[in-house]
């Protein structure tokens, strides 16, 4: 495997220190790795191969950073919520990195086009990917509309019907939505499903994994197509305060938004790293997403990681009311960063998530996801500590990912609150998360 | 890969004295542990063996089987929602090892890994098994298995596939023990109209990279696809085919029977490709 020349001077950490912005796959720690059929392995050398061969190649990240420009809408605002923030602790100042404003509602935009510009290198035709609530699904069928290339969405059955406008959404942008009929008949089986896809058709076929999971090299690539948000918020945060942040706070489904975010301050060891993971209705209720409370390393959907796991290796449901959350297993390089203390990670409850949705809300005139909410509610629940932070008696500042904006969560929400009489539409065992 | 380790393999052993006897290949049968219950597919086990498969594949059940199709997923459901456990197949393996045929497990490598990988070999051996197949393991990722196969005893069966590479293919079949498994088709398990055209050369392939034996799953469903694949293979493996024999039966006993009848017939597909021992 090569170096990383878009960054000089990093080195691979695998040989021996370095950088840990610059860690490489297949391994963290002693996480990750490639737990798939033999059938996949070429694929996966192929794509390791043409990503880092792009990665040299001038031509492919003006490219992607001309889309960005252009499509995307980047670079995402930086936006100070002081009125939030006094509800996080006294003298805090707290910057939301505003990836809700990205065309399709969230990050999940960086990681489509990157990788489907790379389908267009490798001339594979054919996109596959999961989804469950929506968006990850959207976000492809998006990428697959703009760049002529066919597209399959892999949806549980359950997550069709409960969230049939993100299915008329992906079909309006020209993609197939397959139900699955099978096992949960939600994301987990999504996922099965698109992976048996993509054993039979890998020769035509791309699988547009959405998060910072599976096999080797999709961790490492998805977080680098995500590490602009990092980037960004860092420069950003230099250029408004002259200062890095004290603490960076992330919510953490498979975890790609947060590695984005964590990416560019993970060697800035006086920046605080948080991650916050679905608590559900809480760790003791069994009803959670909280894989580093509740789980244990194992192996599920290709990656060796913390997972909700039985006595006997089999998966767990997970739950959440962020369906973004909702996923028994998290990506591999977060499981190393727990390990080695470099970042936090920590549960957010349902009703803590949906309070902190409100409250910004009202205090700033941002609906964020669901998901999202969660670092906000982290941001409230690390508030607390935050006059420990620093001793020179400046503030504290705090920098939250909004890593997505809360359009598809209103009716989640408006049920919640008791706006509307309705069943809330993503309130399930299992729904979105890649 | 094994280096100085000297390992008697079970399945070796066992298609060898089949090729130099009859001058056939292997029937390897595959049914799910659990399925319809744990005692049933037990007894369907059984069943097989005496009906005429050479070596038993004794799958698993999983949550998320991604190298099957429908037919095995809803048998792992099946023995899933009825309490099967990863311990109930060491016990399944103890009680049809005397039989006759070598019993090989077919596990997703997660279920292993909890176990404990040694412990999982070692109960496994004192079981009788003869070893494992493991779709979702490929060596890269298997230091732990193939140490604790060779403490134990225990053949490691990996797989290629039409899309390995002539270096992935060397170096599964130095890793191999047993045979290797040769994936017929891009693709999960399930019955198909024809086996691959892909397989033959894949086998062909995989001897020249330097595997002793090498045996073809995937798609093989019916006694005329069992004699074609024995006649390049050194084993015809069938899981979906005889696992919807038990599926779709009205009773238990009709499940069996009609069992029975589908493994007498693709044991003939074999034997009717027999030739002179090389």
């Amino acid at each position: 495997m090569s170096g990383r020349p878009d960054v000089p001077g990093m080195r691979d950490i695998r040989s021996g220190g370095g950088p840990l912005a610059a860690h490489l796959g297949p391994y963290f720690g002693d996480f990750g790795g490639r737990f798939v059929p033999e059938a996949l392995i070429a694929a996966l050398d192929e794509i390791d191969t043409e990503y880092h061969k792009a990665l040299t190649d001038p031509a492919f990240g003006k490219e992607l950073a001309r889309l960005h420009r252009t499509y995307t809408g980047r670079p995402s605002p930086l936006t100070e919520v002081p009125r939030f923030a006094r509800h996080v602790g006294e003298g805090v100042r707290v910057f939301l990195k505003r990836e809700d404003l990205n065309h399709t509602g969230s990050h999940k935009i960086n990681n489509v086009l990157g990788q489907a510009l790379l389908v267009k290198r490798m001339g594979k035709t054919r996109l596959i990917a999961e989804t469950g609530a929506g968006q990850h699904g959207v976000a492809t069928a998006t990428a697959a509309a703009l760049m002529d290339l066919e597209c399959v969405i892999y949806m549980g059955e359950e997550d069709t019907r409960r969230q049939a406008l993100n299915v008329a959404r992906m079909e309006l942008l020209g993609a197939t939505v397959v139900p699955v009929t099978i096992g949960t008949r939600t994301l987990k089986d999504a996922i099965n499903e698109a992976l048996r896809d993509w054993v039979a058709n890998v020769e035509t076929t791309h699988y547009l994994l959405g998060t910072v999971t599976g096999p080797h090299p999709f961790p490492e690539m998805v977080r680098d197509f995500h590490r602009v948000i990092g980037e960004e918020a860092r420069a950003q945060l230099l250029d408004e305060i002259g200062r890095l942040p004290d603490a960076v706070a992330a919510c953490v489904g498979g975890g790609s938004n947060a590695m984005g975010i964590f990416n560019a301050f993970l060697d800035d060891p006086d920046v605080r790293l948080f991650g916050f993971e679905a608590g559900g209705e809480g760790i003791e209720s069994g009803r959670h997403s909280a894989r580093f409370r509740g789980g244990a390393p194992g192996v599920l959907h290709g990656a060796k990681s913390y997972l909700l796991q039985d006595e006997d290796g089999q998966t767990l449901p997970s739950h959440s009311v962020s369906a973004g959350l909702d996923y028994p297993s998290v990506g591999p390089e977060h499981a190393w960063l727990h390990d080695i203390g470099r970042a936090d990670y920590r549960p957010v409850t349902d009703v803590e998530a949906m309070d902190a949705f409100r409250l910004l809300c009202r205090t700033e005139g941002i609906i964020p996801a669901i998901e999202s909410a969660h670092a906000l509610a982290g941001a409230i629940q690390v508030g607390r500590e935050a006059s420990a932070w620093r001793e020179d008696g400046q503030e504290p500042v705090l920098l939250v990912n909004l890593s997505g904006r809360g359009d598809k969560d209103v009716a989640t929400a408006a049920a919640w609150f008791g706006l509307i009489e309705d069943e809330p539409v993503v309130l399930a065992d299992e729904g979105e998360q890649l | 890969m094994t280096g100085s380790v000297v390992v008697r393999s079970q399945v070796g052993e066992r298609l060898d004295k089949l090729r130099a006897d009859e001058g056939r290949a292997a029937l390897i049968g595959y049914l799910p542990v659990g399925f319809p219950t744990v005692a049933g597919s037990v007894e369907a086990v059984d069943t097989m063996v005496d009906a005429g498969v050479d070596i038993v594949e004794l799958g698993v059940p999983y949550t998320d089987p991604v190298m099957d199709g429908p037919v095995i997923q809803r048998a792992a459901d099946i023995a899933l929602a009825g309490g099967a456990r990863v311990r109930d197949t060491i016990s399944a393996v103890e009680k049809v090892s005397g039989r006759g045929a070598p019993v090989l497990v077919m596990t997703y490598w997660n279920l292993v890994l909890r176990y404990g990988v040694d412990a999982f070999a070692r109960d496994l051996a004192a079981a009788g098994g003869a070893g494992l197949i493991t779709p979702d393991l490929i060596p890269d990722e298997g230091a732990d298995w193939i140490a604790a196969s060779d403490a134990h005893g225990l053949d490691r069966v990996f797989l290629v596939a039409p899309s390995s590479t002539p270096e992935r293919l060397a170096s599964t079949a130095a890793a191999s023990r047993g045979f290797v498994y040769a994936a017929s088709t891009m693709g999960v398990t399930g019955e198909r109209a024809t086996v691959g055209s892909r397989a033959e050369e894949l086998v062909a392939h995989t001897r020249a990279a330097g595997a002793e034996r090498v045996c073809v799953g995937l798609g093989v469903s019916r006694p005329e696809q069992a004699t074609q694949v024995a006649g390049y293979a050194d084993g015809v493996i069938v899981g979906s085919a005889l696992v919807r024999t038990l599926l779709d039966a009205e009773s238990a006993s009709a499940g069996l029977d009609s069992l029975a009848r589908l493994t007498a017939d693709l044991a003939a597909g074999v034997a009717s490709a027999a030739r002179v021992a090389p």
